[in-house]
């Protein structure tokens, strides 16, 4: 640690995804914030916007529409690519990020705060609960995929 | 001497290197009943010289017949400037080019067209252009079905007074796309779509519902009504239009209380000629916040690092070389020259030449129906406005009497009765702005003695 070079890029490393402790995730770089009563937040993780570049448009899931976990159901785009997003939980859209429509960027500004994406109401979290990962297991597999 | 870079020696070296005796071996896993074995129909190779006298002595055998058929494609005056530009060098490609932004005299260009179209319809957006009015349709249909959110049911509600070719390519590129066309049935008097025969869909889940304007018939829709129909029923609207004719008639950016959603067409009138058929292109325009469900290429301005306008394609992400699968459409190209030629027609006509030139071929076409309309049994099917064109009940079966009237040099017009059963001897008749006093005297003239020849000869009783 004697380097002030190493130093400054593990500070860097660190800090270029930022994985909140108190949220949920999913491999396909959601993230997933329990809001209580079942309405669960969501939407895409630093690492994905990063990966993603400046966005310049996100199509929301309409409110009332239901999706099945797994289930494409909003995309992001960037000048030179767009991604889907798909469902981390089955449930019906309660609310979505209006402000995004004109302000993409917010995801790349805010990801975990101004960037949320929508709002799910989950009947049945148990069905599908045990495929997000904690924290500490989507750093690892954010560790592996920066490789 | 065949361009082709391989010789005998090279081929023997390529058989040899993979282990084939000859190249017939090559294809030996095609069933033989699939080959088409000698093509004994090819005739033998001419020189271009002979070539050049048997084009031109069969283009002899076509004479200069005076056409009065619409239906679809239409004979227009088309300013010499027109391909004389279009032909140039620098824009003479079928294409948009594939590293876009360096010919931005190119990209200009089609930033212009996307600007007049957008200016003739009334719409927010505009695409380069697609391959003609029935796959502009096609498209149109399947970017409805994409952006109606609220809709589940996939079912567009299609008017029988549609070209129907429309119909049919739109049926043909959709079958396997689980879309639900209903078609709706027209109005024997007017020829038009009345709000009752789409009363039995309302409260539905209806994706769609396309209004043409004018329709197959020349006739004019209540588009305002219909479009509101549409509304208060959720449903997306898709105008189909001649692009001439809305110099003249609302643009669909302003039919009802909202406009349509979506406006697409044929852009063959402007400065194409009809060529057989083709190459025409078609137009497809869409409001604002449908422009990444739209198709195809689009053209946006800005402006380069030193603050100069530039122009490039822009929303690249809806494409398929970026989205894949996903893409709006496999619709990566468009009909770059046809394109150019009808840019520089707009241009060269201006708005005024533009409703002047529809504005005539209305009044020939109301003239036309009056001299013809005076002959005894002839009468107007439908008793609607048109724009130019109009659908005639004649005394005697169509299709002899056109081909009477094709023996005098006349193109008499179009026979419904092949696309519509219950529309027996009528015929679709259009006179453009091309069409003189004396062609209008000459058709009247000329349908006059055949039909008094035919009704004479039918009257006849032999007296026993």
């Amino acid at each position: 640690m004697d380097n002030p070079r190493l130093h400054i890029y593990k500070f860097f490393k660190t800090n270029m995804s930022k994985i909140p402790k108190h949220l949920k995730y999913t491999a396909e770089h959601e993230w997933i914030r329990d809001d209580g009563d079942g309405i669960f937040c969501i939407g895409i993780t630093d690492y994905a916007q990063a990966q993603l570049g400046d966005l310049v448009f996100v199509d929301l899931p309409d409110v009332t529409t239901i999706f099945e976990r797994g289930e494409e159901c909003a995309v992001v785009e960037s000048v030179k690519s767009a991604s889907d997003v798909y469902c981390p939980l089955s449930g019906e859209v309660v609310d979505s990020n209006t402000a995004l429509e004109n302000n993409p960027e917010f995801i790349n500004q805010d990801p975990y705060g101004e960037g949320w994406m929508f709002k799910l109401k989950v009947a049945n979290l148990e069905d599908d609960e045990g495929e997000l990962l904690d924290p500490n297991a989507y750093a690892d597999l954010v560790a592996t995929e920066a490789h | 001497m065949p361009f082709i870079p391989h010789n005998d020696i090279a081929r023997n070296a390529m058989l040899e290197a993979i282990g084939s005796a000859d190249i017939e071996n090559l294809f030996q896993e095609i069933p033989a009943s699939l080959r088409c074995g000698e093509l004994t129909k090819i005739p033998p190779g001419m020189t271009e010289f002979e070539i050049t006298r048997l084009m031109h002595k069969k283009a002899r055998t076509d004479g200069q017949s005076l056409c009065f058929i619409g239906a679809g494609a239409y004979e227009h005056h088309i300013p010499a400037a027109v391909w004389q530009l279009a032909t140039r060098g620098e824009f003479y490609s079928a294409y948009t080019p594939y590293q876009a932004e360096a010919s931005q005299g190119t990209l200009q260009l089609l930033y212009e067209y996307q600007s007049m179209i957008t200016a003739l319809t009334g719409m927010d957006v505009s695409n380069a252009s697609l391959y003609d009015g029935a796959s502009a349709l096609a498209e149109a249909l399947l970017m409805a079905v994409r952006a109606n959110h609220r809709s589940k049911s996939r079912r567009i509600l299609i008017p029988r007074s549609l070209h129907p070719a429309y119909r049919k390519v739109a049926h043909t590129i959709t079958r396997n796309q689980g879309l639900d066309l209903v078609e709706i049935p027209f109005d024997i008097s007017g020829g038009h779509t009345q709000l009752e025969s789409l009363a039995a869909y309302a409260g539905q889940d209806i994706t769609a519902l396309v209004i043409p304007q004018p329709n197959f018939f020349g006739v004019l829709e209540d588009v305002n009504e219909l479009t509101n129909w549409a509304n208060a029923n959720k449903a997306l609207t898709i105008a189909v239009v001649n692009p001439l004719a809305l110099s003249l008639l609302q643009p669909p950016g302003t039919w009802g209380q909202t406009g349509v959603d979506i406006c697409c067409g044929d852009g063959q009138p402007l400065g194409i000629p009809m060529s057989f058929g083709g190459p025409y292109f078609g137009f497809l325009c869409a409001r604002q916040n449908l422009v990444r469900q739209m198709p195809g290429r689009i053209v946006g301005a800005t402006c380069d690092r030193e603050g100069k306008i530039g122009y490039t394609l822009t929303l690249q992400a809806r494409e398929q070389h970026i989205r894949r699968s996903k893409a709006t459409s496999n619709i990566c190209t468009n009909q770059g020259l046809m394109v150019t030629a009808a840019t520089i027609f707009m241009a060269t006509l201006g708005n005024e030449g533009l409703m002047r030139m529809a504005a005539a071929c209305h009044a020939n076409t109301n003239n036309l129906t009056k001299r013809l309309c005076s002959i005894p049994g002839i009468t107007r099917v439908f008793n609607r406005p048109v724009f130019h064109e109009q659908v005639l009940r004649l005394p005697l079966a169509t299709k002899p009497c056109l081909k009477s009237l094709a023996g005098h040099g006349i193109l008499g017009g179009y026979a419904l009765e092949q696309d519509y059963p219950e529309l027996e001897n009528a015929l679709l008749v259009c006179a453009t702005e091309l069409r003189t006093e004396e062609d209008l005297d000459l058709y009247y003239e000329t349908l006059h003695r055949i039909i008094t020849a035919q009704g004479s000869a039918t009257c006849y009783q032999p007296n026993f």
